[in-house]
């Protein structure tokens, strides 16, 4: 009979309209900013630099300016500038470290590179701002974050770094040497 | 009175045989609706029927190739992603599964698994939200692709839960994929899988017997075999028009000849048959995922010391099925950490070429039916 197949279709459709009020498997949406984000434990956004110490985060951030990351990232978001010391000597630490995040696509290819555990992906994404040149371009200020941000937000990942850093520590490793590229 | 002058008179009626009309020709898109994307139709019409049809293209173009040939081998890894935003697990193998012919690379048996389960994941969500999108040309007003998106979001979940990201996973590496899967994902993705037979029991029996359908897309858009081998068609529209062509069978990449499937195949090759054999392959798909997960091995999942290289002089072509049809990748390399050539054999842009074969002498509202029957992603088809 013509139709039959159109109400077999409307049939689904009623039972999935019903069945939105009581199954919550069929009406997954979630309300966004009223019932939170839906940002889970392993989500990567933007990238951020490690430091350890809450009280001193320039004294101890990981980040030597080895500027692996700035030659690897794909789309050439990262600047970094290494600090020197009065002498004019490298202080192994940036003086400069920016991330344009209107360029950065988020690739996690910073964090693969980098031999120090320095940079790792953030989960934020609410990143909007009225200014589209400054505001989008951060600093070494606003990208360091605390390792227990970092515990916060990736719980495994960040207890993962930190069992490897302290097996590095107990035997003084050789330092990791730049990549052949 | 006189009788002789009264007579029924001679009406003509107009026939309409030397009405005059002009071809009219109607740019469809780059921001109509239906064309998926920026994509342009120039159709010239003649009262409804399609005379003319010239695919334009090209207003997604971002230079892929060119970025690649600049960057390291690992660098244009994101990119690939970006390339059909749809199935960025499918784009990564291919393009890895070319650098490691070229390179030599060998894969762990538990990466090979993990592609395999990636890909077929990519594939369901893939071919459901096509479907949903074909449907919504025919008019549905989305209610079949907010079921097929609802669908997808379990696979993306998974996606996210192994990559870290939902679309632009970034996920697989030079001789294995970039870490292991985390604890607790595997039984997810067995629960997902056999789920998902029960959403395309629903799914079929909304749309499969439908008379709207059946009307509007049986014997509407028929690719001849032989127009569709000629054409290098490949992937669902050449199978659809009857052409036993499935790279996973004929290729064998990766542990594809490990696990027990079949080819569905159509015999019109309508836009009709190009929607059910999506359908049924996802069946096959679940098939092989099922197979898949039970039986995929412990061990590492990468080669470490694949990570910066310099391949030797040489050239390599690796391709693989993807869910829109045969995704390769060419790549020469002179020895340097980046590529010389690197050239991208897209699905999408190779199956757009028989569009406008399709739609002659079709009416215009078919055409837009026919174009989403294709599966096309913009991303893919400009690179």
């Amino acid at each position: 009979m013509l139709g039959i197949g159109i109400l077999k279709g409307m049939a689904i459709t009623a039972k999935n309209f019903f069945g939105s009020f009581v199954n919550k498997r069929l009406l997954p949406t979630l309300q966004y900013p009223e019932a939170g984000n839906s940002v889970t434990l392993f989500s990567r956004n933007i990238p951020f630099l490690v430091y350890d110490n809450d009280e001193d985060p320039l004294g101890t951030m990981r980040c030597v300016a080895c500027k692996i990351c700035e030659k690897e990232c794909p789309p050439q978001c990262i600047y970094i500038v290494m600090e020197k010391d009065a002498n004019g000597k490298p202080a192994k630490r940036p003086k400069v470290f920016d991330i344009d995040i209107s360029v950065c696509m988020g690739c996690q290819i910073c964090v693969e590179v980098c031999p120090f555990e320095s940079i790792k992906m953030d989960s934020t994404f609410e990143l909007s701002t009225p200014d589209r040149f400054e505001g989008l371009l951060l600093k070494r200020e606003h990208l360091l974050k605390s390792n227990t941000y970092f515990h916060k937000i990736h719980p495994d990942e960040a207890q993962e770094v930190d069992d490897r850093l302290a097996a590095k520590q107990k035997k003084p490793a050789p330092t990791p040497s730049t990549p052949a590229a | 009175m006189n009788t002789e002058t009264i007579a029924p008179r001679e009406y003509q009626i107009y026939s309409g045989d030397d009405l005059r009309t002009n071809v009219l020709e109607i740019s469809m898109g780059p921001q109509h609706p239906s064309t998926h994307g920026v994509f342009r139709m120039d159709v010239s019409l003649d009262g409804e029927t399609v005379v003319k049809l010239k695919p334009v293209f090209g207003y997604l173009h971002r230079n892929h190739e060119k970025i690649a040939e600049t960057t390291s081998y690992l660098g244009s890894m994101p990119y690939t992603d970006r390339l059909d935003y749809f199935c960025s697990m499918t784009n990564n193998w291919a393009y890895a599964l070319a650098v490691e012919k070229m390179a030599g690379l060998a894969v762990p048996e538990r990466a090979e698994y993990i592609r395999v389960i990636m890909a077929e994941l990519t594939r369901l969500q893939n071919h459901a939200s096509l479907v949903g999108f074909l449907t919504n040309d025919l008019g549905a007003s989305g209610t079949p692709l907010l079921y097929a998106i609802r669908e997808r979001e379990h696979i993306l979940d998974l996606f996210e839960w192994a990559s870290g990201a939902r679309m632009m996973c970034n996920y697989m590496r030079f001789g294995g994929v970039r870490n292991d899967l985390p604890s607790g994902w595997l039984a997810q993705c067995k629960k997902v899988v056999d789920d998902f037979p029960a959403f395309m029991d629903e799914f079929e029996t909304l749309l499969t017997g439908n008379e709207i359908i059946l009307s509007r897309c049986q014997n509407v858009g028929v690719l001849p075999r032989d127009l569709a081998i000629n054409a290098s068609i490949t992937g669902p529209c050449l199978r659809a028009s009857g052409v036993d062509y499935d790279i996973r069978k004929v290729d064998k990449y990766g542990v594809y000849d490990r696990f027990d499937f079949k080819v569905p195949l159509g015999s019109v090759g309508d836009c009709y048959d190009r929607f059910m054999i999506r359908l049924l392959e996802m069946r096959e798909s679940v098939k092989i995922l099922k197979q898949a997960l039970a039986t995929i091995p412990e061990g590492p999942v990468n080669d470490s010391k694949a990570r910066n290289f310099r391949p030797k002089p040489a050239e390599a072509y690796g391709r693989i099925e993807g869910p829109k049809g045969e995704l390769g990748f060419y790549l020469v390399s002179d020895g340097t950490p980046k590529p010389h050539r690197y050239h991208v054999r897209p699905p999408s842009f190779i199956n757009l070429t028989v569009l406008e074969d399709m739609c002659l002498g079709q009416k215009i509202a078919d055409a837009v039916i026919i174009l989403g029957s294709i599966d096309i992603v913009l991303g893919e088809v400009d690179r």
